[in-house]
């Protein structure tokens, strides 16, 4: 196996995620497409953790990172669910395009 | 051990290939639940890519967060705001954002992939050892006890500041 | 004899059960039950505390020599886990460089020293760091905790007749309980983590207990503010922490391998500086020194009683303590007998003076009491700065008994008066209530230092520290130190003349106090006047005691190990002289102007500097409008205009600006250049730089995902330079 069979795939989920966020109106969908990036950035931690696990027995950094991003990913979602809902109260959508009031 | 190695590749671009549509499905859906279910998908191809590169903590963590919690969350965001059942056509932006977006996506994986071919051409995974639990147990609570204590701290912020933001008041 | 000395830590687990049992029983038992519980659990405290300091004074009348003493040393030290020897390769070692006497060279430790009790467990262990817990016993641990258990013991007995069908009466109890409970824990603290917690258990008990009564909002914003400003505190006092321990060497919190670091040299200087004057920062807070003092007297909106313990007599001396405690590492840090600038010594007597002038404009007889509090803080941390350690611990603890005297003595008056502290609504109150004026009269005079009570013997303790200090010169401290004499007996005079004498002013009908107040009254008024004599002279005016009667307190006190070599003021017959003269003429001031009603009144109305000066006080130097006002109005409405500014200003007036300007230089050149060459290129640009403008300003779309594209953009941009160019 390659090392950038894995890496490649990261990147591309990477971009489908970016593709996400920035195309998405649905507040929901844009947190998903936040879940896709974090998502490749842990495939490619996983990745290159393995690839020097192989040399150093001890190192499992990639690992750990990876577990990090997760619990982090986990608390970005509750809070970030907790918006969409705050916004859904106050304006009866979820579009993010209608939170515009820091207009210049 | 090649036709090990075989097999290995071959699962990896099948889960790839489920992953990469899956992904795809999720912001192009029309449908809010159909995202979700696509999402399930894509993370559940993830945990099958670390079990292939023998990170099992990771994989059993990952089904465990992000399947069990993270998308039972997404659904309930979804319920919560009365989401359309079937299509919806209102859930993406102007057909300009979406160029800029396709835009700013495509140039960006072209400039990874350029760079990750040529920095990592024909790198190889050496035989992949098991990583054990208990190795990334001892990590987490020797090395890394600090950052762990940290992000204890955090989960427990967001923990309080979810509650703070989404309860009536 | 029962050798406590070894399992102190009973004492503050004791009143942690009591915390819990109260809480978790308290409502369902009845406030009797309840009290009950609260009081025979510190009068055990207070039982097993006596046991503790009479093991200390056995240990330092018999100190332990050879092979025990490397022993002791070598556990104190905490050395062991960082030099991976086991304890008896220590202990030999230790036992060897000195022979019989004791290791002199490298722990400090000379022929005399008695080291400290300390016993740990090991709490975690990171990365071969040991984190330890455990208790330390010397004579300042000990002293501590009779104070604190005593006080505390008496404020239990008060509380049930002064809270008496409260709501909250077993909230209350459960917090005092926990009080004592953190505030045991801390002085027992042998290391600066064990210290923070309980330094900030104690905040949280004061933040609770001021806020008692919340449903009035004045009572929940001086909780708050005393949380608040106790933060600010909180910050240095952490850093501090963390810094101290980098400087000794980072392998120990441990505070007697702190002291002994900092002592023997070999720390940096700059960091120990740093992280002595960061811990200061944590002393300012708690221990209500200038500038952070303005949360006390706010703290006077909880029950009286909680005055008396916590503001007055034990936490807000956390500070003092936290000095005492490692004072090598101030000694050494802010070079304490050496530097040209005393920092501690300046900002202890600052307070003292601010502190006192502020007293006089009080007619709450709580805030007079709660200013003289911070007063006679600087006055210990003065002592403290000046190296008269013995005279600064001294003074805190004859400091602690007169002022939870006086502060209950207040509350038996407020109890009379229809729970009122207004001075102008009291007078004559001393026929009415004979037991609380004469305690209350015992514990001014203590407080104002008048021979022989207890506030003469430590204050002129500290008269004479700073008259012959480390250097004999700290003339400054000792300015500061007389006029507080005077102003303290002055003010002091005035709120009891005030109180107690001239006509009953008020509507209520006030009627002398029942035993459960008056006798705790009593009890403290008795400390008060006999507790100076424990650290009386070796000569006062040449009168000579025998030695084991002169200097007890110092003698059995004062570490003797990990701590610096400081003089000892001898006493000072002529200071003690002024001092009682300067006492006696503000009481004599105050008794013609409050009482004979003689001297320049209504000078404030007659004399515009007397008036200015006297609003000056009333706003408390402005110190509050300074915090609310300025620095907090400064970052949160201005913050937002400012932001706000920024967008319509900046962002879109540099935009339309451009264009605006452009026109208007257009126009200025149109006007004075001739129109005809240059008329048309102008124009263009004009509307060309407005264009550009009305352009740009569709950037600022407030959309989120217009700012991502760009932000990804941007990424995407740079990230190719990076990869193709660089």
């Amino acid at each position: 196996m390659f090392l950038n069979q894995f890496l490649l795939l990261a990147a591309i989920l990477f971009c489908i995620g970016v593709y996400g966020v920035l195309a998405r109106k649905n507040g929901v969908l844009v947190l998903m497409s936040i879940e896709l990036i974090l998502n490749a950035v842990n495939i490619n931690l996983v990745a290159f953790g393995a690839y020097w696990h192989v040399n150093d027995l001890a190192n499992v950094s990639g690992q750990v990172f990876a577990l990090f991003v997760i619990a982090v990913a986990a608390a970005e979602v509750g809070v970030g669910l907790a918006l969409v809902l705050l916004i859904y109260r106050n304006r009866q959508s979820i579009n993010i395009d209608d939170v515009d009031m820091l207009k210049g | 051990m090649l036709a090990l190695l075989v097999a290995q590749n071959i699962a990896f671009y099948i889960i790839a290939a489920l992953m990469v549509v899956g992904a795809i499905r999720v912001v192009t859906t029309k449908n809010v639940m159909h995202a979700a279910l696509w999402l399930v998908l894509v993370l559940s191809g993830a945990a099958a890519q670390y079990i292939l590169l023998a990170a099992e903590f990771v994989a059993i963590t990952q089904v465990l967060v992000y399947l069990g919690a993270i998308i039972v969350l997404f659904l309930f965001g979804i319920m919560l705001t009365r989401a359309k059942t079937g299509n919806d056509d209102d859930l993406d932006n102007k057909k300009s954002a979406k160029f800029i977006g396709a835009g700013i996506g495509i140039a960006l994986l072209g400039l990874m992939g350029y760079s990750l071919i040529d920095g990592f051409g024909d790198t190889e995974f050496g035989d992949l050892m098991v990583q054990r639990t208990a190795e990334v147990s001892d990590s987490i609570f020797s090395t890394y006890l600090l950052p762990f204590e940290v992000l204890s701290v955090l989960l427990l912020a967001a923990l309080i500041g979810a509650i703070v933001i989404a309860r009536r008041d | 004899m029962l050798n406590m000395i070894d399992k102190v830590w009973i004492i503050p687990a004791l009143m942690a059960v009591s915390f819990l049992v109260i809480l978790f029983f308290g409502k369902r038992w009845g406030t009797k039950v309840t009290a009950g519980i609260g009081i025979a659990s510190v009068s055990i405290c207070l039982i097993l505390s006596v046991v503790v300091a009479g093991n200390w004074i056995n240990r330092v009348n018999n100190p332990p020599t050879g092979t025990a003493l490397a022993a002791e040393i070598v556990q104190a030290n905490g050395l062991t886990p960082q030099t991976g020897q086991t304890i008896s390769e220590e202990v030999n070692a230790a036992t060897k460089d000195s022979g019989e006497t004791v290791a002199t060279d490298s722990y400090g430790a000379s022929d005399e020293s008695v080291p400290p009790v300390v016993r740990t467990v090991t709490w975690f262990q990171i990365g071969g760091l040991q984190f330890e817990m455990g208790t330390l016993v010397d004579g300042l641990a000990a002293m501590m905790l009779i104070t604190v258990c005593i006080i505390s013991l008496l404020v239990h007995i008060y509380s049930t007749e002064y809270l008496r069908g409260d709501v909250r009466f077993t909230h209350y109890y459960a917090f005092l309980s926990l009080f004592t409970a953190s505030m045991l824990f801390y002085v027992l603290s042998s290391n600066t983590l064990q210290m923070l917690m309980g330094w900030e258990l104690v905040g949280v008990c004061s933040f609770g207990l001021i806020g008692h009564w919340w449903e009035e909002k004045k009572n929940t914003d001086a909780a708050l503010k005393a949380f608040l400003t106790n933060r600010v505190g909180d910050i240095g006092l952490i850093l501090g922490v963390i810094i101290t321990f980098f400087a000794a060497g980072g392998s120990s919190f441990n505070v007697l391998h702190l002291n002994e670091y900092a002592l023997s040299g070999n720390a940096n200087t700059t960091l120990l500086l740093v992280g002595a004057l960061c811990l200061f920062g944590g002393v300012t807070s708690k221990s209500g020194q200038f500038p952070l003092h303005t949360w006390l007297p706010d703290a006077m909106a909880g029950p009286t009683p909680v005055s008396a313990l916590i503001h007055a007599a034990t936490m807000v001396v956390a500070g003092v303590y936290l000095i005492a405690r490692l004072y090598g590492v101030f000694f050494s840090g802010l070079a304490i007998g050496s530097s040209t600038f005393h920092y501690v010594a300046f900002i202890g007597g600052f307070t003292t003076i601010i502190g006192g002038l502020l007293a006089f404009v009080q007619t709450d007889l709580k805030k007079v009491l709660a200013y003289s509090t911070i007063s006679q803080l600087g006055y210990m941390v003065m002592a403290l700065g000046v190296g008269a350690w013995t005279a600064g611990v001294f003074h805190l603890f004859t400091h602690a008994f007169f002022k939870a005297c006086l502060f209950l003595g207040a509350g038996s008056v407020a109890h009379a008066c229809h729970h009122t502290f207004d001075m102008r609504e009291m007078g004559g109150l001393r026929k009415k209530m004979p037991v609380t004026h004469a305690t209350f009269l015992i514990a001014t005079l203590a407080l104002a230092g008048i021979f022989p009570l207890a506030g003469f013997w430590s204050k002129d303790e500290i008269l004479a520290g700073s008259a012959n200090g480390q250097e004999n010169a700290y003339t400054i401290m000792l300015i500061f130190g007389l006029i507080t004499a005077f102003l303290t007996a002055a003010y002091m005079g005035r709120a009891y003349w005030m109180t107690f004498w001239g006509k009953y002013r008020g509507h209520a009908h006030p009627h002398e106090s029942p035993r459960v107040i008056t006798v705790p009254l009593i009890i403290l008024a008795g400390c008060a006047v006999v507790l100076g004599f424990t650290n009386f002279p070796k000569s006062f005016f040449g009168f000579k005691l025998p030695g084991s009667f002169t200097t007890r307190f110092e003698h059995f006190v004062e570490p003797t190990f990990a701590f610096p070599p400081i003089a000892h003021a001898p006493f000072t017959p002529w200071l003690a002289i002024a001092s009682t003269i300067l006492a006696a003429g503000g009481l004599f001031v105050a008794y013609q102007y409050y009482e004979k009603n003689r001297g320049p009144h209504g000078l404030t109305s007659r004399s515009k500097i007397a008036h200015a000066g006297y609003t000056f006080l009333e706003n408390k130097y402005y110190l509050d409008n300074l915090y609310t006002g300025v620095i907090a109005g400064s970052t949160t409405g201005p913050l937002a205009r400012a932001a706000n500014w920024s967008n319509q200003n900046i962002i879109d007036g540099a935009v339309n600006g451009i264009g605006n300007g452009a026109r208007k230089i257009a126009g200025v050149v149109y006007a004075v250049a001739d129109q005809i060459i240059i008329d048309g290129a102008v124009n263009g640009s004009g509307q060309g730089s407005e264009g550009a403008g009305q352009l740009l300003r569709k950037i600022q779309t407030g959309k989120v995902q217009q700012y991502a594209s760009i932000l990804f953009a941007g990424a995407v941009v740079l990230a190719g330079v990076l990869v193709f160019v660089v």
